[in-house]
């Protein structure tokens, strides 16, 4: 790729028709010729579809193009994320839009020939949706996608994250262009940025506009913006798809950000686990530099700006801002009391401006099409879109983007497609290991920022996992205090004693060893460590806990007082049973055990388990030729 | 009294000393510098902290009090493959404990511990992001998805089968 | 960065603001955090972790408080006051959020307070008592995080840990050792030296700062009382205390006579009580180190001049300090052991020939108010003719615990005197205990080698004071030196430093590891009172004006005119760096690098192995 560097705003104008005319037939509405004579196959290559092979089938669709001399008929290209994770492999082919869905190298040889040389699908890739039986072929009829509206995710699945022309084609870096040509006084885009509405897409649902102005007015020598992408939250996958399919989004915000408060360094810090967004950033960077968006004079201008990538190690409390700015300067990723804020005082003591990758990823398309339009989609309180990444026992797991105000109930079943295997709808965990579970009744409740806190959950950057009649409450909040205990730094004495104090009352329970008492210890010192925790991970860890409560405390009760589970998971409180039907008494079971709790008579069935005996380590149940023995 | 370098560590060292001579000059790259690190020597043994803190002008006891924070840094020498299964909640609630189980039944190890012959292991890590195919692991660089535990004994073998043919070519 | 600073320096500004706390309306100093502004106005806000210019990180959740317009609790000593802030540090919401901090603490605490050696006198102990705690509703894993002692001079057990910090502060702050660093997360959270090493495997100095700052018995001196009983109870054994000068100041404070009382005579006479054989005042030899190092000083300015600075060595943890970060200035170092080591040394050789005593027989206990000189007694190099120079080193805490393990009533004890012929000592061997005291002391005797003539006033008035680093020029004679008084290791740092980089020159420099001098000693009483005023350490200028105070009134205040310093030399030593000198009183120096845990063998960790 020979890239020279761009100096001027007309310059990037010019630079942008070049590939837009490549490109153009990607986007919907370009009219589709009879008889198509140019093929763009783009094929996911995000972390979900890269482990499932995609590139793969790129390099062997790469070499049959070659082997067979279609190079002018048809191009191959990385994409990123579409969400749609649960159908992956994902490959989309222009003009016509095709959407194909669990390709295999295979496949290859089959699209080629049909697809390609004679203009067919190949229907055993076409996605068939699961509430209408028919098939959808093309993108735009694709129920996953039809409720969902994408703007941080704008470019995943439509451009190659790593050629910065397609970013530019797609009107990439005419925000930052625009400003610099005008030289828009910071204090207008700031201005624009309030009115938006655009809020934290991190979790904290802080004003944007509101942070950046903080940073703006303190006095410094140095200023820094950093953008977290450590993405700590179990079951959160959004930043990574953005770092993976759009870089340039970002780094063209932090420049922004950069030129409203004054800074002239930019920090990415990404978390360890991450590794093709890590490569998918550090091309970006070298890219942009080269044709001298980053680094001195961007685009002939006297603004200077750069970028380096900081990489996490395996902590998820440096999501939090200032243990975020404890990483990045090399240090253990404690937090540090507040005031004074990282507006303030943060990398190096000086002022920092810190957002979240999807809030950056909305930013130049805001400051494009201006804050009216934004500020149009969304709810009073939320404006814009979200990002979510559903999870858990749903139907289509993946990743969607959707208007604030989407309803639960919408997400879950009419994007979503309802629970696997037809079981029962329990529960929806938002906000991940901060937020709170919400239960069936409350399905109705549109998303946005204020209906989430107000039914005792959050936002949280953006992770659902859906929950079914199998899973157990209890043992949900249990798994995220163990969360949080794994994760909790140590510094403050709440997070790092209470939060395990509390685990060690949910295990008593989940054990069968719980009293009512408990549950209310469990709620005085869940308010405690709330109160009076140092940072959000402490502050929040809790609510877990309380939601279920609040919810379902049947739930609590039902282990306490009856010692029983009723969705079938904690171990402890389940008995191994022989179905006396289903037992014809060959004896192995009894055999097996270790504690010898099953006894019975050959060939005379059925044989009894002694529940006083059994010890529950199930080895009998699969030994059983007749599946006769389960729990219950 | 400096630090003592082996004739048999000497290369490393000086991959060590590579390493630190391209970050030493920006600010904060302690944790670049530890993970490269951990590259080359396969852990972090308290020499090669003891070093890194030397070249860098740092006590030992923040080095190693960042070693011991990130779980990402291993100060126990680990198996040639480091299985990481996912146990964010996506994964968990489908099926993640019982892929963890099968791998411990089938290689006899606890998380946390590397197998007898120093091939396998095993640690529980976070969310990885790929959360729309759980339960995920992964095995060194390689992803593993939608897993069920009956796919793990040929997973594991084929790497024990790679293991022995290295052997014997080598 | 300064470490002590005096009342005209704090730096306050003139600024003042207007805040609420629970209702009244204060005017306090811009600058000042909430806790600060509390305290000044009567509203002792509790807390544990905060040490005042130390630790000040708002971990412990103890002190936390409501502040209008923040969701949740904030603590009050981080959360600086602005125009307008209010503040309630008294709803229920408050009083249940300390209760539950403190809870939690003592629910992962070993709480057998009663064999416990900070008993009565543990910051925990006491803000548990002022919080009303009579009920701890968790019950869970209490984990063992393990007990360190292997070395002379400090234990830890992590299991009292509070995870509070202030060792970690205090050490890394002023100290500039950087022993400690939080270890791990979350529940196993530790703050301990790299690796959880022990101390002595580490480039700590034992200086025992940490033990000081530290609210609980977590980190603790090494108990030597039970040994030291069994000396005095041996009919065979013939058994002599050494006091430190600053003992004489301090001691009082643990019957809670007030801070820098002087009570010389009631230390004796408690000695005598105890049942040792001899008492020696230390301060006797402290003049010796003043004639020998006094001498070094003379015949390096005048044959040597490359060999300055000179460094003085009286001070064990700083001697360690150089060996582990300076070992270049090992050759500047004074070859003289410090006052107790030559005691010791004396003892066993001229007093046992004298008196016709055994050496063999002789058990010399050391009453310091340091931990380090429990390390040096137990140095290779401490002893003379196959025998230690010291046998046991008591602080001034152990002390106290066998005054009061047999019952006496030491405020009211009736004065007595020193044994011969350690009993008389010169006023400038007084001073020792006090930061400056060492310089200003062989100031006056150099003065006599150089130029013949006494020092008019003997006073060095820029010699005194709390200022962590002080410099200034003496003249002797037609000679002027260049001087420099570094307390807190940090501070010598920084001296060396400036004389590595050329900044400035110095013929000598006189270093206490611990701030404040001797008398702010690691050995020193601590108060876990619960008197927050007190918990600041400001409380050292206080025994060292008692030093200087007393000493003024003197007879004899220059070492070379001391008596006993004569009938020593007259008898034994012959003159100052005799070649019998050399042989008892002077010791050598072994560098040991940062990392001596690498390394196995065993003189590293630098002391015999014997408990």
């Amino acid at each position: 790729m020979n890239l020279t560097p761009i100096g001027s705003f007309d310059a990037l104008t010019k630079a942008r028709e070049e590939t837009y005319g490549h490109i153009k037939m990607r986007l919907p509405g370009e009219s589709v010729e009879k008889e198509i004579s140019k093929y763009h196959i783009l094929i996911c290559a995000g972390t979900g579809c890269t482990s499932s092979k995609s590139n793969l089938i790129r390099r062997k669709l790469e070499k049959e193009i070659k082997k067979r001399m279609l190079q002018d008929k048809v191009k191959v290209f990385k994409t990123g994320c579409f969400g749609f994770c649960k159908l992956g492999p994902i490959m989309v082919v222009y003009p016509d839009r095709t959407f194909y869905t669990k390709v295999e190298p295979g496949d290859v040889d089959e699209i080629l020939d049909s697809h390609v040389e004679r203009g067919k699908r190949v229907e055993k890739l076409l996605y068939t949706s699961p509430k209408t039986n028919s098939q959808q072929k093309t993108i735009d009829e694709i129920d996953f996608f039809t409720h969902q509206m994408r703007i941080a995710l704008r470019n995943c699945g439509l451009i190659n994250p790593e050629d910065i022309r397609e970013y530019i084609a797609m009107n990439g870096y005419m925000a930052l262009a625009d400003i610099l040509m005008h030289k828009t006084p910071p204090r207008d885009i700031i201005d624009e940025l309030k009115k938006s509405g655009l809020r934290g897409r991190g979790g904290g649902g802080f004003l944007t506009g509101q942070k950046w102005e903080f940073a703006q007015k303190y006095e410094s020598d140095k200023k820094f913006i950093l953008c977290n992408a450590d993405e700590g939250d179990p079951g959160a996958f959004m930043d990574r798809s953005i770092l993976e399919g759009d870089p340039h989004s970002v780094i063209e915000a932090m420049i922004i950000a950069g030129y409203c408060i004054g800074a002239n360094q930019g920090y990415i810090y990404v978390r360890a686990e991450y590794p093709i967004a890590v490569e998918r950033l550090e091309i970006a960077i070298d890219q942009a530099r080269k044709l001298g968006l980053l680094g001195k004079n961007i685009l002939g201008s006297s603004f200077d700006f750069d970028v380096d990538i900081r990489l996490g190690a395996g902590a998820f409390v440096c999501g939090e801002e200032t243990a975020l700015i404890q990483s990045v300067m090399g240090l253990r990723g404690e937090p540090r009391p507040r005031p004074p804020f990282p507006a303030e005082a943060g990398l190096w003591e000086k002022p920092t401006l810190n957002n979240n990758v999807e809030t950056f990823a909305n930013i130049p398309v805001i400051l494009r099409n201006g804050s009216d339009w934004y500020s149009n989609i969304g709810t009073e309180d939320s404006k814009g879109t979200k990002v979510f990444a559903l999870a858990g026992q749903i139907n289509n797991t993946g990743l969607i983007e959707t208007p604030m105000g989407t309803s639960l109930r919408t997400i879950i079943y009419d994007i979503g497609g309802g629970i696997h295997d037809h079981k029962r709808f329990k529960a929806v965990q938002t906000g991940g290991p901060s937020g709170g579970c919400i239960p069936a009744d409350l399905l109705d409740t549109k998303i946005d920022f204020k209906s989430l806190t107000d039914i005792g959950s959050m936002m949280g950057s953006g992770g659902m996992i859906v929950m079914d009649e199998t899973d157990c409450m209890i043992d949900i909040a249990r798994f995220y205090l163990e969360f949080a205990q794994d994760e909790s730094c140590g510094k403050c004495v709440p997070c790092r004693v209470g939060t395990k104090r509390l685990l060690e009352i949910l295990n008593r329970i989940t054990d069968g060893k719980g009293e009512m008492e408990d549950l209310e210890i469990l709620e005085n010192l869940c308010y405690d460590i709330k109160d009076s925790s140092l940072c959000g991970l402490g502050q929040t860890a809790p609510n877990p806990v309380l939601s279920t409560l609040k919810f379902f405390k049947d739930e609590y009760i039902a282990h306490i007082k009856e010692k029983h589970c009723p969705a079938g998971v904690c171990n402890n409180l389940l008995s191994v049973v022989i179905s006396d039907d289903k037992c014809v008494a060959c004896g192995i079971c009894a055999r097996v055990c270790p504690v010898n709790a099953i006894t019975g008579e050959n060939k005379k069935p059925p044989f009894h388990i002694h529940q006083d005996v059994c010890i529950k380590c199930g080895a009998c149940i699969p030994k059983c030729p007749v599946d006769a023995i389960y729990k219950r | 009294m400096g630090i003592r370098i082996e004739k048999a560590e000497q290369e490393n060292f000086q991959k060590l000393d590579d390493i630190i001579t391209r970050y030493k000059t920006q600010e904060g790259m302690l944790i670049r510098i530890l993970q490269k690190s951990q590259e080359v020597f396969g852990y972090l043994p308290p020499k090669v902290q003891a070093y890194i803190a030397q070249e860098l002008g740092m006590p030992i006891s923040t080095v190693n009090g960042m070693v011991s924070f990130y779980s990402l840094f291993s100060q126990e020498p680990r198996g040639k493959y480091t299985i990481r299964v996912c146990m964010g909640t996506a994964c968990y609630v489908k099926g993640a404990q019982e892929i963890l189980d099968a791998i411990k039944e089938e290689i006899q190890i606890g998380v946390g511990e590397t197998s007898m012959d120093k091939l396998f292991t095993l640690n529980a890590s976070r969310c990885i992001g790929a959360c729309g195919l759980a339960p995920v692991m992964t095995i060194n660089d390689e992803v593993y998805e939608r897993l069920t535990p009956a796919d793990i004994p040929s997973i594991l073998y084929s790497y024990i089968k790679t293991h022995k043919k290295a052997k014997v070519t080598h | 960065m300064e470490n002590i600073r005096e009342k005209e320096e704090l730096g306050l500004t003139e600024e003042k603001v207007t805040i609420h706390i629970d209702g009244r309306e204060y005017t306090v100093p811009q600058g000042l955090t909430v806790l600060e502004a509390a305290r000044m106005v009567n509203i002792e806000i509790p807390s544990l972790c905060y040490l005042k210019d130390i630790n000040e990180i708002g971990v412990c959740r103890v002190c936390v408080v409501e502040i209008e317009g923040s969701r949740t609790l904030q603590a009050s000593c981080v959360y600086p006051v602005r125009e307008g802030l209010k503040v309630r540090t008294n709803t229920e919401r408050v009083r249940r959020a300390r209760r539950t901090a403190i809870s939690l603490l003592l629910s992962n605490h070993h709480r057998e307070c009663t064999a416990c050696i900070r008993n009565l006198n543990c910051e925990l102990q006491n803000t548990a008592d002022n919080l009303g705690i009579r009920n701890i509703p968790f019950t869970g894993e209490k984990k063992d995080y393990g007990f360190h002692d292997h070395n002379p001079a400090i234990q830890r057990d992590y299991n009292k840990c509070i995870n509070c910090r202030r060792c970690m502060a205090i050490c890394n702050k002023i100290q500039e050792c950087y022993v400690y660093s939080p270890l791990n997360r979350g529940l196993d959270t530790i703050i301990a030296p790299g690796f959880k090493k022990d101390l002595s495997e580490v480039s700590c100095i034992m200086c025992g700062q940490c033990v000081i700052a530290c609210p609980t018995a977590s980190l603790s001196e090494k108990e030597h009382i039970n040994e030291v009983w069994e000396a005095i109870s041996d009919p065979n054994k013939y058994v002599i205390a050494q006091t430190a000068p600053s003992i004489q100041v301090t001691i009082g404070e643990v019957f809670g006579m007030p801070i820098g009382s002087f009570v010389a005579g009631k230390l004796v006479a408690a000695l005598r009580h105890i049942g040792f054989d001899r008492i020696f005042a230390t301060d006797v030899t402290a003049d010796l180190t003043i004639m020998e190092e006094g001498s070094e000083l003379v015949e390096r300015l005048t044959d040597h001049p490359e060999q300055l600075p000179l460094l003085s060595s009286c001070c064990p943890g700083w001697v360690k300090f150089a060996e582990h970060f300076y070992p270049e200035f090992l050759p500047h170092l004074s070859s003289t052991k410090s006052p107790h080591a030559m005691c010791g040394a004396l003892t066993k050789s001229w007093y046992a020939k004298k008196y016709n005593l055994d050496p063999e027989k002789i058990i010399n206990v050391a009453i310091m108010p340091c931990t380090a000189k429990k390390y040096e007694a137990a140095r290779p190099e401490m002893e003379s003719d196959g025998f230690r120079n010291v046998d046991y080193v008591l602080t001034t805490r152990e002390l106290g615990r066998m005054i009061r393990q047999i019952g006496l009533d030491f405020p009211n004890l009736p004065e007595e005197e020193y044994d011969e012929p350690f009993d008389q000592y010169s006023g400038a061997g007084m001073i020792f205990g006090a930061t400056g005291g060492v310089l200003e002391a062989a100031v006056r005797t150099a003065h006599k080698l150089i130029t013949g003539k006494e020092l008019k006033v003997p006073d060095y008035e820029d010699a005194r004071g709390q200022r962590g680093l002080k410099y200034g020029k003496v003249s002797l004679g037609d000679k002027t030196i260049t001087i420099a008084i570094a307390h807190g290791t940090g501070n010598a740092k920084k001296a060396l430093d400036m004389f590595k980089s050329g900044k400035k020159k110095f013929d000598y420099i006189e270093v206490m590891a611990c701030p404040g001098g001797c008398v702010g000693g690691g050995g020193q009483p601590i108060f876990g009172s619960r008197d927050y005023k007190q918990i600041s350490l400001d409380y050292r200028h206080n025994r060292a004006e008692t030093l200087y105070n007393i000493e003024r009134g003197k007879e004899i205040r220059q070492s070379h005119e001391n008596p006993r310093i004569k009938q020593i030399y007259a008898e034994f030593l012959g003159q100052p760096l005799s070649e019998v000198s050399k042989t008892y009183l002077h010791t050598s120096y072994v560098p040991r690098g940062e990392h001596p845990y690498l390394y196995k063998e065993k003189p590293y960790m630098g002391f015999n192995e014997r408990d």
